[in-house]
């Protein structure tokens, strides 16, 4: 076994086979977090002896007959998802000692199928950034260079996934957030639609985009934790009871009778050219696979950004104020009166993006300001879902870049919050119009750093990204395959 | 110069669910604090809103009720804004689509009825609860979350004895309608006030002022009266009243400037992305209409025309939903109404007021009132004997009928004892006979009493005078 | 010329400070300062959507609306006293304590 490349689905077949039990993946995984972590920051906390302690649990299970899905598989967990008894910071000071009294609904139903939780990753300060720079634990590094991020903001499950120091990982995705660091470390990335699985226990950054999802090895695995998440939850209003894809269709071999949708909006000039490269390569794998590639338009996608920029910390800053050293978390001291109280504990504890966002936020929902901003912002929206629903009459899946370029050098947007909002351009509008989205390593380039190709789905049809995803996955020769292709 | 005030209401009545409105967590008065909490009520990280379908249909039902329109969909909004006691630093509210807008609440006004026009009625959580020690302030969740149905009029009241009388037919029709309980005492029922003064004659309002902390129905009473005092003083003296929040001391029956309030409010309402439109289906609205039991008003006329009852008695009777259910299962039964009507507001309230009790909580049936109104009628006890045996029913509970017999309570109107008992008492009470003899009839009373002691209470008391009198010829 | 735009807070200019004080948010001078010049930045990115015709559009605030999600009216037990009070900075009898409240 080497845990430093093997699939969760391939682990638990081992698991399934005797060949090695859950405490020596967890034994192995935690002797690679204790030599590479320090390097990467990926994991905030571990609590080994708690994950061995689970580990030898699904064992005796597994001893007794017991079977579930996903007994005794490790998972890290991003540092938002709750998880009864450990800290959830979400990567900030203001969090500080807080510790979880429930576990999230996603974390229950793993739970409930075996899972082991292994440790907190880290994370852009409360998802909001998208190269994990934003983290009040200090940044996390790109395992592929070093001196590049690993993007975010679930930088340190991607990060985790891909230096071998877990199997797979549990991510947010309000922007990109999954998918854009996936992309950037070298993992599947994958967006379930809007209101598949629950968001009750993710500590909210934009209600109504926010979703978790999953960073992986390989595209099975994705498949295999979207079943064991998905599906409604009386907690969350915001959940839908329709059924669930036939898993069968998440499996694909080909792409025979498939149309794959290519929108000519996401191959600006500014895309780098190997990035362009390695998704133009991956369509013409879908043509072999036996797709037919449609050129689509969506016309409003150039406002996206802003749109996102708007609805988003517009919700964050509701979402935020409940952080104030009254209930929870940090407080500051010396404060005379529950004004003071507030302003220090949250200007302590936030992180300057942190702030620009709620300042944003509040600014675009102020007396005054809020049709200018919110309301055109929401009905901006409303045109770009009505792209997707258009282009899905075309085409099946869309396939397109998932960043402008592979990953950036630390520091390198830091300074500029403009810059470093455009990193999401490609992924928000799955999250603006509720889609599922996929991010599927394609080929490494020049400089070693991987490069992706996104797969987008109309909502609730997570079976034509996963199933095309498998496919290529596929023809690639398997989940590593794509580490031998160049672009 | 004379001057007219023109009030406007926003009434918080606490609805009667059994759990809070976005949790699970009991929605019961009292109990320790913090206590009756959970992630969602305490504004966890992760915590949602789940919306329960009760509040929203009793609201819905409310709206009904007052004649207004049910919204077809109706939106939650986040309202922002930094307090102790509120868990998220927004309160789910609702803003631009409120549940009902519209309609109006019939009330007595100066001798006629007038219908108070309504605004909106909309449905919100309520917030916790803090209470002040030295340098801090201590904050119980309990009652964070619990759902408050705010009633807003238009500003068409017209003097404090009027929002008084709108409050009073409000209380009485959400209690009817099981809404709310309607305790002031336990805060069912909060209000602030809008107030203004003018001119008469003038058409423009003038300037308003809010005023907070209106937490009895009499401190609406004493707060609108100061403050339109307040503001007239202002204006009589060539002022100008200022638009602001005002709070109401109770203690020294003041308003003060909440000035601390006024910075930087600005709610910055937006649609609660957690939760999901309201749309009351037409099917829906029918089975609540189906839902709307027989209101004070309706009930009153009923009583009086079907009844016979002064229309004094039915006003009474109709006041309290438990007491004039009571009285009608009572008055169905019996052939007494009127005796129904004065049993019940005479003898059944001022025992409920003593003991503070509610008839729910009392052992008697109206079934066994009406028994013990027959039995009075039909002369097989007196009425002294009626009444010690209703507060015996009343503590401990027991059939009338039963209760005669075993205590030996049955009237006693033959001649043979009634005279026995007479002539005892002009024997051993010579002095009142002399008085009697001598023209104080009222010695003839006292001598009544010695009958009627004698007779452990069960002689009949007009039967025990006549028996006197004739002794007492001679 | 934009130097001086930013200075006085940019376009029609985001009062930092007062969508600070909004936010509870107290910025050190260097943070507001950064933030003039940054949120200037910012919002002048945003207003983008100014270009588009949106009349008659209706707003989305959800990715997929349903209506009428409701819970049904039962209690449930909640957390325990002892658990609510764990995560407190500062408490007493069953209290979570702020500085004094003053009305
Ligand atoms: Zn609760």
């Amino acid at each position: 076994m080497d845990t430093a490349s093997v699939t969760l689905g391939e682990a638990l077949a081992g698991l399934d086979r005797g060949d090695w039990s859950s405490e020596e993946l967890v034994s192995d995984l935690l002797a690679r977090i204790e030599a590479g972590n320090g390097a990467l920051n990926a994991y905030l906390d571990v609590d080994a002896d708690d994950a061995l302690s689970q580990a030898r649990a699904a064992d005796r299970q597994r001893a007794r007959g017991e079977r579930a899905p996903l007994l005794g598989a490790p998972l890290a967990v991003k540092d938002n998802i709750n998880v009864a008894g450990q800290s959830c910071a979400c990567a900030s000071r203001i969090l500080e000692g807080y510790k979880a009294p429930c576990d999230a609904t996603a974390i229950a139903r793993l739970r409930r199928e075996g899972a082991v939780f292994l440790g907190r990753t880290n994370m852009d300060e409360f998802a909001m950034g998208s190269s994990t720079e934003y983290s009040a634990r200090g940044p996390a590094r790109n395992p592929r260079n070093p001196d590049c991020v690993p993007g975010g903001s679930s930088g340190g499950s991607a990060a985790a996934v891909a230096a071998g120091m877990a199997l797979a990982a549990l991510g947010s995705d309000t922007g990109g957030s999954i998918r854009q660091p996936a992309a950037f470390c070298g993992c599947v990335g994958f967006k379930p639609s809007y209101g598949r699985v629950s968001r009750y226990g993710l500590t909210a950054f934009a209600s109504s985009l926010d979703q978790i999802g999953s960073l992986t090895r390989g595209v099975d695995d994705a498949t295999r934790l979207f079943f064991s998440m998905a599906g409604p939850d009386a907690r969350d209003a915001t959940t839908v009871t329709l059924p669930l894809p036939a898993p069968e269709a998440c499996r694909r071999e080909d792409l025979k009778g498939v149309v794959i949708g290519v929108p000519k909006e996401y191959f600006p000039s500014a895309l780098a050219p190997d990035v362009r490269a390695a998704v133009l390569a991956a369509a013409e794998t879908c043509r072999a696979l036996g797709a037919e590639t449609r050129d689509i338009s969506l016309p409003h996608t150039e406002y996206a950004m802003a749109v996102y920029y708007i609805v988003a910390p517009a919700e964050a800053s509701a979402n935020l104020a409940r952080f104030d050293g009254v209930r929870y978390g940090r407080r500051a001291a010396g404060a005379t009166s529950p004004m003071d109280l507030y302003c220090r504990t949250r200007s302590e504890g936030f992180g300057r993006e942190v702030k620009r966002r709620i300042l944003l936020g509040a600014y675009v929902l102020s007396s005054g300001y809020y049709d200018a901003y919110y309301l055109s912002a929401q009905k901006a929206r409303t045109l770009i879902r009505d792209d997707f629903t258009a282009a899905f009459r075309d085409c099946d899946a869309i396939l397109a870049p998932v960043t402008p370029s592979a990953a950036f050098r630390m520091g390198e947007k830091t300074e500029d919050p403009v810059q470093m909002y455009l990193t999401d351009v490609f992924t928000a509008t799955a999250n603006l119009a509720g889609l599922c989205a996929l991010s599927l390593p394609c080929a490494m380039n020049a400089d070693g750093l991987p490069l992706a190709a996104q797969l987008i789905g109309p909502a609730f049809r997570e079976d034509a990204v996963l199933g095309a995803a498998a496919a290529l996955e596929r023809a690639w020769g398997g989940p590593t395959g794509w580490m031998g292709r160049r672009a | 110069m004379t001057y007219e005030a023109r009030i406007g209401l926003e009434v918080h009545v606490q609805l009667k669910t059994r759990s809070k409105m976005f949790c699970a967590c009991s929605a019961e008065f009292g109990d320790e604090p913090n206590t009756r909490v959970c992630p969602v009520c305490l504004g966890y990280p992760g915590a949602m809103p789940a919306m329960n379908r009760e509040a929203v249909e009793l609201t819905a039902l409310t709206g009904l009720m007052v004649g207004a329109q049910v919204a077809p969909l109706s939106v939650f909004a986040r309202k922002s804004y930094f307090y102790p006691d509120m868990p998220k630093n927004y309160q789910i509210s609702q803003y631009d689509r409120p549940l009902c807008i519209g309609g109006a609440v019939a009330i007595e006004w100066e001798g006629r009825e007038k219908l108070v026009g309504l605004t909106r009625i909309h449905l919100e959580e309520d917030v916790g609860k803090s209470s002040h020690f030295g340098t801090s302030s201590g904050v119980d969740f309990n009652r964070a979350g619990i759902p408050l149905m705010e009633i807003v009029t238009e500003p068409v009241l017209t003097a404090p004895e009027e929002a008084d009388a709108f409050l009073q037919a409000l209380r009485q029709m959400v209690r009817y309608a099981g809404v709310s309980d309607g305790n002031m005492e336990r805060g069912n029922i909060r209000c602030d006030a809008n107030c203004s003064v003018r001119l008469r004659g003038e058409t423009a309002l003038g300037a308003k002022t809010e005023i907070k902390n209106l937490n009895t129905f009499k401190g609406v009473l004493a707060a609108l009266r100061y403050e339109i005092r307040r503001q007239q003083d202002v204006l009589a003296a060539g002022g100008r009243v200022a638009m602001e929040t005002r709070r109401w001391d109770g203690e020294t029956g003041t308003t003060a400037s909440m000035r601390s309030k006024e910075e930087a409010h600005d709610y910055r309402y937006f649609p609660e992305p957690d939760l999901m439109p309201v749309a009351m289906a037409p099917e829906q609205l029918a089975a609540l209409q189906a839902r709307i039991p027989e209101l004070p008003r309706a009930r009153r006329e009923r009583f009086c025309r079907d009844y016979g009852l002064p229309a004094y008695d039915s006003e009474v009777l109709a006041a309290d939903k438990a007491v004039a259910d009571f009285f009608d299962e009572t008055a169905r039964v019996s052939d007494n109404p009127k005796a129904v009507s004065n049993w019940m507001m005479t003898e059944v309230l001022a025992k409920l007021a003593e003991t503070g009790r509610t008839l729910a909580e009392t052992p008697v049936a109206p079934r066994q009132l009406a028994e013990l109104i027959a039995l009075v009628d039909r002369g097989q006890i007196n009425m002294p004997t009626a009444k010690s045996l209703f507060a015996t029913m009343f503590d401990k509970g027991g059939d009338p009928v039963a209760l005669v017999e075993q205590e030996g309570l049955a009237q006693v109107s033959s001649a043979d004892d009634i005279g026995a008992w007479a002539r005892q008492a002009v024997e051993e009470n010579p002095k009142s006979v002399a008085d009697y003899r001598s023209g104080k009839k009222a010695a003839l009373q006292f001598l009544v009493g010695q009958v009627m002691r004698r007779s452990r209470g069960r002689a009949h008391p007009q039967k025990a005078a006549e028996a006197l009198e004739e002794l007492l010829k001679g | 010329m934009e130097q001086e735009k930013r200075a006085n807070g940019g376009n029609e200019g985001m009062d930092v400070r007062h969508v600070a004080l909004l936010a509870r948010l107290a910025l050190t001078d260097e943070d507001a300062e950064l933030f003039r010049g940054q949120m200037a930045d910012i919002v002048g990115f945003v207003r983008k959507i100014g270009e588009l015709n949106i009349e008659g559009i209706e707003p989305t605030t959800h990715a997929h609306r349903v209506e009428n999600v409701f819970r049904e009216d039962e209690p449930a037990p909640g957390l325990d006293r002892a658990t609510a009070l764990a995560n407190a900075p500062e408490q007493a009898q069953g209290l979570f304590l702020t500085p004094r409240i003053v009305e």
